[in-house]
């Protein structure tokens, strides 16, 4: 097994895929059962798929389109968007879905966290925190939904979070997300130093080499999006995977 | 293989969700039906009775769809094979530390929690993919080739009363039992439809055992 899974991120739109640049300029990038397909036969460890207009759009998960994925998935499956309530949750976890990312709820009721946590395990709860810098540079916690730059310090928000049973952080750098530009691995060092529970680097990962620097800065698993569906420098859609044994090579084995 | 050898029925009692096991036998080479009556259980010529979630949960649901005594007589009088996947393989057993029920009893084995020290940090559920080591030849694993790997998700997990019932174990803190068998009963505490390739060659594997059954 290789020491850190290796996580594609995919995003969803009305049943399809998109990707975004600095969370902007969706661009559609295929059918996701077809991109599901083709991760089954590159044998990935986990697929991230997120909802990311439902919070924003104040819409319910759309509870069809993830069943028909996670049917799909043979591989665990780590779900979020737009889930507000415990009765979200299992519907989804009812849908054969492992884990439920929260970022929006988890920012509003983090008695959420709790609720799901309880219920389901820690294991079962990502927390997904978007980090953007402001405009003298400094890392705001950031709320998607709304756009919003958040106060409360990251290392706070974390803690309380952690505490309040998450199982798992996905830390995002928004600034780099679908840029290639490689991992904020000073934000990355910080999440992962703050918290005792699992971080997942994503935002900006380009190349192996930016999972190795993730991994060493503490990740415990790293996610991509553009990576692993955009080709060349006019981001031609191609949907690919790395070689488990580049993977293992990269990252390290595990008896 | 003629068509009716390869049928596989899959128990549907809204303790599972089926719909990648039902995708993974497909692509294992099975023609998987659903299974969600008495009927349907007795015409069945082998069974995989998945499960998720609460131990009490799963029989409350086998019983309140009146399964019980068509699966004990598939199991133990036809003696068709029959195999369980994660609460699936913990329903076999007498009984389990997580309810009340008791269990299907088909094997001598009981469900016990993991319990571990705080100090070694490790969380429950056991959630993630892990290995397993052999310890027996078998016709589900007969090897295991590089990078073998299963996905978990359980807190609870199968002591066998025979040592000789056991095919496999993992590490989690402790070693338990990640596969077993007895005649024509299996169980996997894993989730081979969530094992890509390694999953789907157990439940081939499977299949061609239990072909000529």
């Amino acid at each position: 097994m290789l020491k850190n899974r290796v996580i594609p991120t995919l995003l969803l739109q009305d049943g399809g895929l998109i990707k975004t640049r600095k969370f902007k300029q969706p661009k559609y990038v295929g059918d996701a059962v077809n991109a599901i397909r083709i991760f089954n036969e590159k044998e990935v460890d986990e697929l991230i798929v997120l909802d990311i207009y439902a919070s924003r759009e104040n819409r319910q998960p759309d509870f069809e389109t993830i069943g028909r994925i996670a049917e799909e998935c043979f591989m665990p499956l780590c779900y979020g968007g737009g889930v507000s309530s415990l009765e979200d949750a299992s519907r989804i976890y009812q849908c054969g879905v492992e884990k439920i990312s929260l970022q929006t709820a988890a920012l509003r009721n983090p008695g959420l966290v709790t609720e799901i946590a309880q219920k389901y395990g820690s294991q079962a709860v990502t927390v997904s925190i978007d980090v953007k810098k402001d405009w003298l540079g400094r890392r705001k916690v950031y709320a998607s939904a709304n756009g919003k730059l958040i106060d409360e310090p990251l290392k706070a928000l974390l803690k309380r979070l952690v505490d309040a049973g998450a199982g798992e952080v996905l830390i995002n750098a928004v600034d780099r997300d679908g840029d290639l530009c490689g991992y904020d691995l000073a934000l990355v060092e910080e999440a992962s130093h703050l918290v005792n529970v699992p971080v997942i680097a994503s935002g900006g990962a380009a190349s192996l080499e930016d999972f190795k620097k993730a991994v060493d800065a503490g990740a415990s698993a790293v996610a991509a999006g553009a990576y692993f569906v955009f080709h060349g420098p006019h981001r031609a859609v191609l949907i690919t995977y790395p070689k488990y044994e580049e993977l293992e090579q990269t990252l390290g084995v595990k008896s | 293989m003629t068509s009716m050898d390869n049928e596989i029925s899959v128990i549907d009692y809204e303790a599972a969700n089926i719909g990648s096991v039902l995708r993974m036998l497909e692509k294992a080479g099975a023609k998987p039906v659903r299974a969600s009556t008495p009927a349907e259980i007795a015409a069945a010529r082998r069974i995989i009775l998945p499960g998720v979630g609460a131990f009490d949960h799963g029989m409350d649901q086998l019983h309140k769809r009146g399964l019980v005594d068509a699966l004990n007589q598939a199991a133990l009088e036809r003696r068709i094979p029959v195999m369980g996947i994660c609460l699936g393989m913990q329903l076999m057993c007498r009984s389990s530390e997580e309810g009340e029920r008791r269990g299907l009893g088909w094997m001598d084995a009981s469900v016990e929690k993991f319990r571990f020290a705080p100090d070694l940090r490790l969380a429950v559920p056991h959630m993630g993919w892990n290995t397993v080591r052999l310890c027996k030849e078998n016709p589900l694993l007969p090897t295991l080739e590089d990078r073998t790997r299963f996905y978990f998700v359980h807190s609870f997990k199968v002591r066998c009363d025979h040592e000789e019932d056991v095919i496999a174990k993992t590490h989690y803190g402790e070693d338990f039992v990640s596969i077993f068998s007895r005649g024509n009963l299996f169980g996997a505490q894993f989730h081979p439809e969530k094992s890509h390739r390694f999953g789907m060659q157990l439940l081939s594997n499977f299949l061609k055992h239990t072909a000529h059954a």
